[in-house]
């Protein structure tokens, strides 16, 4: 007999298509048909629709789609509309903040002005969808747990794009739009304010940030381990214990000495997934506002290690007055 | 089903493994344990550099007796103190190492060797002055080793490794697409989206490369540091370019925990400075001026001439030709010869 209990599916159960609960007065009909995808439903969910739009949905995806063509026909201009060059060096190309020069002034459109439009239009449509998630939930009247986790993220996007081009007086700090160019630009923060690795928020963040990874394998597979017995009914073993959580915890008291509870591990983990993003930040928007240089920020706070010079003693050519 | 999703997870398997390089992996420490101080080599690609990068032999020296060039041949106006042999010499080796395939001609017009006709004679004149003043005045970064014409053309017309600035895109002035200067794959930015062009503001104009404070506060109006991340992507570019030229990490001269420190920092480093300072006088004093002697198909697609940058003599190792001593073979190109 095939057992749902393995690392992957091996039985994909199939209901009745349905269209979810009904929906309160004012809201907007679903669009479409509900639909079943087989190698979805190895993954996930089989079932495709109803889609859910309204107003809200509708307006944050006009300005998504808006941002995502200017900056696709920036870069296919860039590549002198070359259709093929587009797609070979798509990892490079970007559409970049405007220079240094213009501070925060509006720039000419091809010198960053595109780019503060995009990052208008962009962010118009994230905050569309951020409201589109705070309502859809209270809506079906869910908590607005999910909505206040986006928010987190959008903390992050804002603080580079928004917050720290303006308390540094220059849109040039901020992040351009491109694959590896945002990247290069991570780099080249790290590098310009005395390596990123010393900023605490910085270090918070990964704590989190591979925290979250810690505890989502580390409840996902408690869960796996223990749907045999029923756990994967997570909410009703809140109220009502049953030998899985007990089995879990216990498991996790002999291995760690502490556990979670079937309602806790919940809660950690939306934590830790949101203090990522909170205190990342948090770091980013000190760096080239208060901090200048993270590493002697450290040397002064005394978290520095100092080792022996291994080489002869070198000295900056340039202040000792050597003619080239 | 079953095969053709097993079969595109066998491809996607070869498509990212393709972008791996093949081990093994040699490392080198450079300095104290645990701060990560090390180079990174390939053995296997390390041999394959080595060949490729191998000094001639230089034939035997020549007498200086007898009467002296410039009383034998007309118009020699930098190598005239050398005997007619050593100036014989050094002819030969010099088309040996420029124009092996087009010997003599290539320079001189045959019915009359003296004659300035021929724009590389004249352009070749103005090297052999520059490495003289290589040779002379940057021993802070050729140091005994030296240079010979070889060290950076390794037989070609022009040397292999050169830079003119980049060309400006088919509609550069349209209203969409500005790259600012980055955001293309190039050889010059080592493949990453960095400026394209970190020659121009550091090897021709002398523009800061420094980004960082020395201060762990932000400073206020004149003590601010007012560097942009846009700078130091610049700064990044030109790094790019010396680790791929000398086929080295950051960490041969940096330890990467605090960059900008000189303390902290091999040797190596007051080397690579005084490098590119010497980079940045070939330029400007030798080879810009000579915008008008070269043809214009040898010019880049601005109108500039071809320029020297750290990979133009290192060639992807750490010293070019690694080190070896030949210049010692050809004392006329050690000293500025007298005007």
């Amino acid at each position: 007999m095939s057992q749902y209990q393995n690392l992957f599916t091996s039985v994909q159960p199939v209901g009745p298509l349905h269209d979810g609960v009904d929906l309160p007065r004012g809201n907007d009909q679903r669009l479409g048909k509900p639909f079943l995808v087989h190698l979805l439903g190895r993954i996930g969910n089989a079932q495709i629709g109803p889609v859910y739009l309204g107003t809200l949905g509708l307006a944050s995806l006009l300005f998504g789609i808006a941002a995502f063509n200017i900056i696709g026909f920036n870069m296919l201009a860039s590549v002198d509309w070359n259709p093929i060059q587009l797609i070979r060096q798509l990892f490079w190309l970007a559409l970049e903040p405007p220079p240094p020069a213009y501070g925060l002034s509006f720039p000419p459109l091809a010198q960053g002005g595109w780019w503060l439009i995009v990052g208008f239009m962009l962010t118009v449509s994230i905050l569309l969808w951020w409201t589109r998630t705070y309502r859809r939930a209270r809506q079906l009247g869910l908590g607005t747990h999910v909505a206040w986790a986006y928010a987190a993220a959008i903390w992050l996007y804002l603080v580079c794009g928004f917050f720290r081009p303006i308390m540094m007086g220059s849109w040039s700090e901020a992040v351009p739009f491109g694959i590896f160019p945002h990247l290069d630009w991570v780099s080249a923060l790290s590098l310009r304010y005395g390596n990123l690795f010393y900023n605490p928020f910085h270090a918070l963040s990964i704590v989190f940030l591979y925290g979250s990874v810690l505890l989502f394998a580390m409840h996902g597979a408690t869960i796996l381990a223990v749907t045999r017995y029923g756990g994967e009914r997570e909410i009703e073993q809140i109220v009502d214990r049953g030998t899985a959580s007990e089995r879990a915890g216990l498991f996790w008291r002999w291995t760690m000495g502490f556990n979670a509870t079937m309602e806790s591990i919940h809660r950690w983990a939306w934590w830790f997934a949101v203090l990522c993003p909170l205190v990342g930040g948090v770091g980013i928007l000190l760096t080239g506002t208060v901090v200048d240089n993270w590493y002697l920020w450290s040397v002064k706070h005394h978290v520095v290690p100092s080792y022996p010079l291994v080489s002869p003693t070198v000295l900056d050519p340039a202040i000792m007055g050597v003619k080239p | 089903m079953k095969i053709m999703i097993k079969l595109s997870l066998c491809i996607w398997a070869a498509v990212i493994l393709s972008g791996c390089e093949r081990p093994p992996i040699a490392t080198v420490q450079t300095g104290f344990r645990g701060t990560a101080m090390e180079q990174i080599y390939n053995p296997r690609t390390l041999v394959q550099q080595a060949s490729l990068n191998q000094a001639p032999v230089a034939p035997d020296a020549a007498s200086a007796e007898g009467p002296k060039a410039s009383q034998i041949y007309q118009n020699v106006q930098v190598l005239g103190d050398l005997s007619a042999g050593q100036f014989g010499r050094h002819m030969v080796s010099i088309t040996q190492w420029i124009a092996p395939d087009q010997g003599c001609a290539y320079c001189h017009n045959v019915q009359n060797f003296a004659e300035d006709s021929k724009y590389t004679k004249v352009v070749a004149r103005r090297m052999i002055q520059m490495t003289q003043k290589i040779n002379q005045d940057w021993k802070s970064h050729v140091a005994e080793t030296g240079v010979t014409c070889y060290t950076c053309h390794r037989g070609n017309n022009i040397p292999t490794q050169v830079w003119t600035a980049p060309k400006d895109r088919l509609y550069a002035n349209s209203l969409l697409g500005d790259l600012a200067g980055q955001n293309m794959a190039t050889k010059a930015a080592g493949l990453t989206s960095l400026p394209s062009d970190p020659f121009t503001p550091y090897l021709m104009n002398a523009l800061p490369i420094r980004v960082n404070s020395d201060t762990a506060m932000t400073g206020a109006g004149a003590y601010a540091n007012r560097a942009s991340t846009k700078q130091a992507e610049h700064t990044y570019s030109l790094m790019v370019h010396m680790s791929g030229s000398l086929g080295v990490n950051c960490t041969y001269c940096h330890n990467t925990r605090n960059f900008q420190s000189w303390e902290e920092s091999r040797p190596q480093r007051v080397t690579a400075w005084y490098g590119i300072r010497m980079a940045r006088e070939l330029n400007n004093d030798y080879l810009t001026p000579l915008t008008d002697t070269f043809p214009a198909h040898r010019l880049g697609p601005k109108g500039d001439v071809a320029k020297v940058n750290c990979s133009t003599c290192h060639q992807g190792a750490f010293k070019p030709l690694y080190g070896a001593a030949m210049a010692k073979d050809f004392p006329e190109l050690q000293v500025l010869a007298k005007p």
